[in-house]
């Protein structure tokens, strides 16, 4: 079969660093190429230079194999090649079909847009997709998963041969994923070839006919589906064998540090969630997402407030109101978002990690620099932040080191209770295992720790017990010993002890 | 400070072209009141720019300062009330007007340009008002004449209110830019939901910023009500706010917030002065005196705007 698509030898110079080096990429019609490699080996550089974002330095694109220049978005657009970016690109103020179409509307009278045809489009490219909505809803009202079948709809109207996903299950939960994995599935039955970007080999595992790492900006290997296994893509990944790491043997007695009770969030006015986390544990959060988590974590650090809660630490109850009261009482986030929330990326790693606790580095009320210089050097190095300096912006990270910065402003002072929302999503391989054993390292001494996650591979190995939360309620709790993925799921999707019986 | 060197560069050539085309313009008498002028204006215009640097704008600015005059008029000149205590109150009132700012945003959560632009027409309103819509002066200053000396006299030829500036300009360049204040006015303006997730108080940090600005705004009004020495209600610092506004911005503030330093703001200040003297001394009909402010503010911004792509253009390369 002659390839859809080549990209031969492709090479793209950043300042200072060579982002592609004789890259080359070949998909066949109707296959799905899994691209895998850690932040920075070039899998987004190469997708932006399909996509027309970018422009290569050397080599060339085949299309049917015609060598076609590829300039701009609709030049990629025009040779049948839609992308579906990780931060999703539709406007919540619009219906679902004037997304899909925006831009392209059919019209009457010349001016006027044909609203009929534009709903009547927009649902067969919909139904494709296996999704039963009306066009003309509001894309406010959608989920985000069924906001992403949206942009997959966009980039079929658009007669797309081949659609880049970068990273397209990163915000979606296990159900939606696995509906995800069918529409592609279904686009590769109807001739449509996809070029997927993840970080999670299992789905890769599960979709892909063919996997391209990259490393380092050169093609490390590719794997055929016979030979797809999570070694495998990993060895490529990192050019090493990645020691899995060996969890120490958790000890069964450990003191309670928080008791948190009759805790209501105001999203769940109506659940009431009691649970304690001890010292020296990783208390797991699993669940669905939206299932209250990271509300939870939220009004526990003080930056939501509760509709009720009572909060004990070490026996004292404490009154938490703001996230400054929460940092006195030493309970610490590690939010979700962490560009966001985590950190301040336009200003440097010294400024980020000293911004809590700035008043220790200061006398008064003038902030001495060389104190923060020392303290952000230290930090940078036990963290292994990857950076050219503490005075670099936080911008310029990846997203691992990025995370190793929000731990390390909390490092720096003293955690009793620290809470890690989704703590390695957006990750590579190798920051990941860094900030498990930073994880562990803290648990070990002493550190009561809550870890939300929606991994559930996170979930399973790096948990001591695993709170599993359902509707804003917690479903139940699960010690390491007894738990299984579908012990988990069971009780995340809300089958408690009835399904069980049956199973 | 790359940002401010380009404004520099272009108040010194803007100064030696003035100069060489108009004399008049290095004369004692002219620099004595174009340094005059720069201490009224960038006074407040300090406070402005650490309301913008936290995210937020103040369009009240001028109309505070009819409000202001009309008052510290009625004060002195019909209630006979101690100088001291008149300013007192003045500023203490337009303090109090920054506090309900900062309340109504941070507490009450209304965008800020909302908030103030209601204080604009209110407070020009009320000036009104109060004055019966009649100009009030300050006369002879008998009894206050220390008073009004602050605003039109000299120390060793010095204006005084270009060496208040100076005061004010030396205590907010160590509050902005070296104390822990300063850094979180610095963090909330550029991600507030962050510094909250750091522990940082925001509400109350961008409230102080507004408090300060009234208070500044205070302080300038009583320097700008003696300098006019009559105030008509209906017109007097009108627009203000606007070159206070501009200044900052001149001077590397950015409305996105997070962004900007007193230096800065100082340029930006004197670049608008020297702009006004040169309509004046230039010949150029009054009438297009904001027309060439306009154009030369856009230029300003323009230029840095190109400069900026420019580089970025070099490291995309």
């Amino acid at each position: 079969m002659e390839p859809l698509l080549e990209m031969r030898q492709i090479s793209k110079r950043f300042p200072g660093v060579i982002a592609l080096d004789h890259v080359d990429l070949t998909v066949f019609p109707g296959e799905v190429v899994a691209l895998a490699g850690e932040n920075g080996a070039g899998k987004s550089t190469l997708m932006k230079i399909l996509g027309g974002v970018y422009l290569p330095e050397d080599g060339a694109i085949f299309v049917d194999g015609n060598e076609t220049h590829i300039r701009s978005v609709s030049d990629a657009a025009s040779n049948g090649i839609g992308f579906v970016h990780q931060e999703l690109n539709v406007l919540d103020n619009l219906t679902v079909a004037e997304n899909v179409f925006l831009g392209r509307e059919p019209r009457q009278l010349g001016v006027l847009i044909d609203r009929k045809k534009l709903n009547s489009d927009t649902e067969i490219y919909l139904k494709r997709l296996g999704l039963d909505l009306p066009g003309r809803r509001p894309l406010r009202e959608l989920s985000i998963a069924q906001q992403q079948m949206v942009e997959i709809a966009k980039a079929l109207s658009l007669n797309a041969r081949i659609v880049i996903m970068d990273e397209p299950t990163s915000s979606l939960t296990l159900t939606e994923t696995d509906r995800l994995l069918e529409v592609i599935k279904d686009l590769r039955s109807q001739g449509v070839s996809v070029i997927y970007i993840s970080h999670r080999l299992g789905e890769i595992k599960q979709i892909a006919d063919r996997v391209i790492v990259l490393r380092d900006g050169k093609n490390a290997g590719t794997l055929d589906h016979d030979e797809i296994n999570h070694d495998g893509i990993v060895k490529l990944m990192v050019g090493r064998d990645l020691e899995r790491f060996q969890k120490p043997p958790s000890s069964d007695t450990k003191e309670t540090f928080a008791e948190i009770i009759d805790l209501r969030t105001r999203r769940y006015p109506s659940s009431s969630i009691s649970f304690d986390v001890r010292k020296g544990e990783i208390l797991g959060f699993a669940g669905l997402v939206g299932a209250g988590r990271s509300e939870a974590a939220q009004a526990i650090f003080g930056v939501d407030t509760p509709v009720s809660a009572r909060i004990s630490l070490d026996g004292q109850l404490v009154d938490i109101r703001t996230a400054r009261d929460a940092i006195k009482n030493g309970i610490y986030l590690v939010p979700e978002d962490r560009r966001t929330a985590g950190l301040i990326v336009e200003i440097p790693i010294r400024e980020n990690i000293t911004l809590p606790a700035l008043k220790r580095y200061s006398s008064n009320g003038l902030v001495s620099k060389s104190r923060e210089s020392k303290t952000a050097a230290e930090m940078c190095k036990k963290l292994n932040v990857k950076a050219p300096s503490p005075e670099t912006k936080a911008a310029n990270l990846s997203g691992g080191n990025q995370q190793k910065v929000v731990l390390a402003k909390w490092l720096s002072l003293d955690p009793k209770l620290m809470i890690f929302d989704e703590p390695t999503r957006g990750i590579d391989v190798g920051a990941k295992a860094e900030i498990y054993e930073l994880m562990r390292d803290l648990a070990a001494s002493g550190v009561a720790i809550m870890m939300i996650s929606s991994e559930m591979e996170e979930i399973l190995s790096e948990s001591d017990r695993i709170a599993v939360m359902h509707e804003g309620k917690i479903a139940g709790i699960v010690d390491r010993a007894d738990a299984s993925e579908e012990k988990i799921m069971q009780l995340a999707v809300g089958q408690s002890s009835g399904a069980e019986a049956r199973a | 400070m790359r940002k401010e060197l380009g404004t520099f560069a272009l108040l010194v050539v803007l100064c030696v072209v003035l100069a060489i085309l108009n004399p008049v313009f290095i004369d004692a008498a002219n620099l004595q009141n174009l340094a005059r002028l720069i201490g009224i204006y960038g006074i407040f215009s300090i406070g402005l720019g650490l309301v913008i640097i936290t995210g937020g704008i103040d369009l009240s600015v001028g109309s505070v300062f009819a409000l202001l005059g009309v008052l510290l008029s009625i004060f002195l000149v019909e209630w006979h009330l101690p100088a001291a205590v008149a300013v007192l109150a003045v500023v203490g009132i337009t303090t109090f007007l920054g506090l309900v700012n900062g309340f109504l945003i941070t507490r009450v959560k209304i965008q800020p340009f909302i908030v103030t632009l209601c204080g604009l027409l209110f407070y020009r309103g009320l000036a009104r008002f109060i004055a019966s819509d009649e100009t009030k002066g300050f006369g002879a200053a008998s009894g206050f004449e220390t008073l009004q000396s602050l605003a039109t006299g000299s120390l060793f030829g010095v204006p005084t209110p270009f060496i208040i500036l100076v005061a004010i300009s030396i205590v907010m360049w160590v509050v902005l830019h070296r104390s822990v204040y300063g850094r979180y006015l610095f963090a909330v303006g550029r991600n507030e939901i962050a510094a909250r997730y750091s522990g940082i108080n925001s509400n109350v940090v961008i409230a102080s910023a507004y408090v300060v600005c009234g208070m500044l705004a205070g302080v300038a009004g009583v320097l700008l009500a003696f300098y006019t020495n009559s105030v008509s209600p209906s017109s007097h610092g009108n627009f203000y706010e606007l070159y206070g506004i501009a200044a900052a911005v001149l001077g590397g503030c950015s409305l996105r917030g997070g962004e900007g330093s007193i230096v800065g703001i100082l340029i930006g200040t004197a670049l608008l002065q020297v702009l006004q003297n040169l309509v004046n001394l230039l010949g150029i009909p009054s009438s297009l005196n904001f027309a060439v402010m306009g154009a030369v503010i856009l230029l300003g911004v323009l230029a840095d705007q190109l400069l900026r792509q420019r580089q970025a253009a070099q490291i995309a390369r």
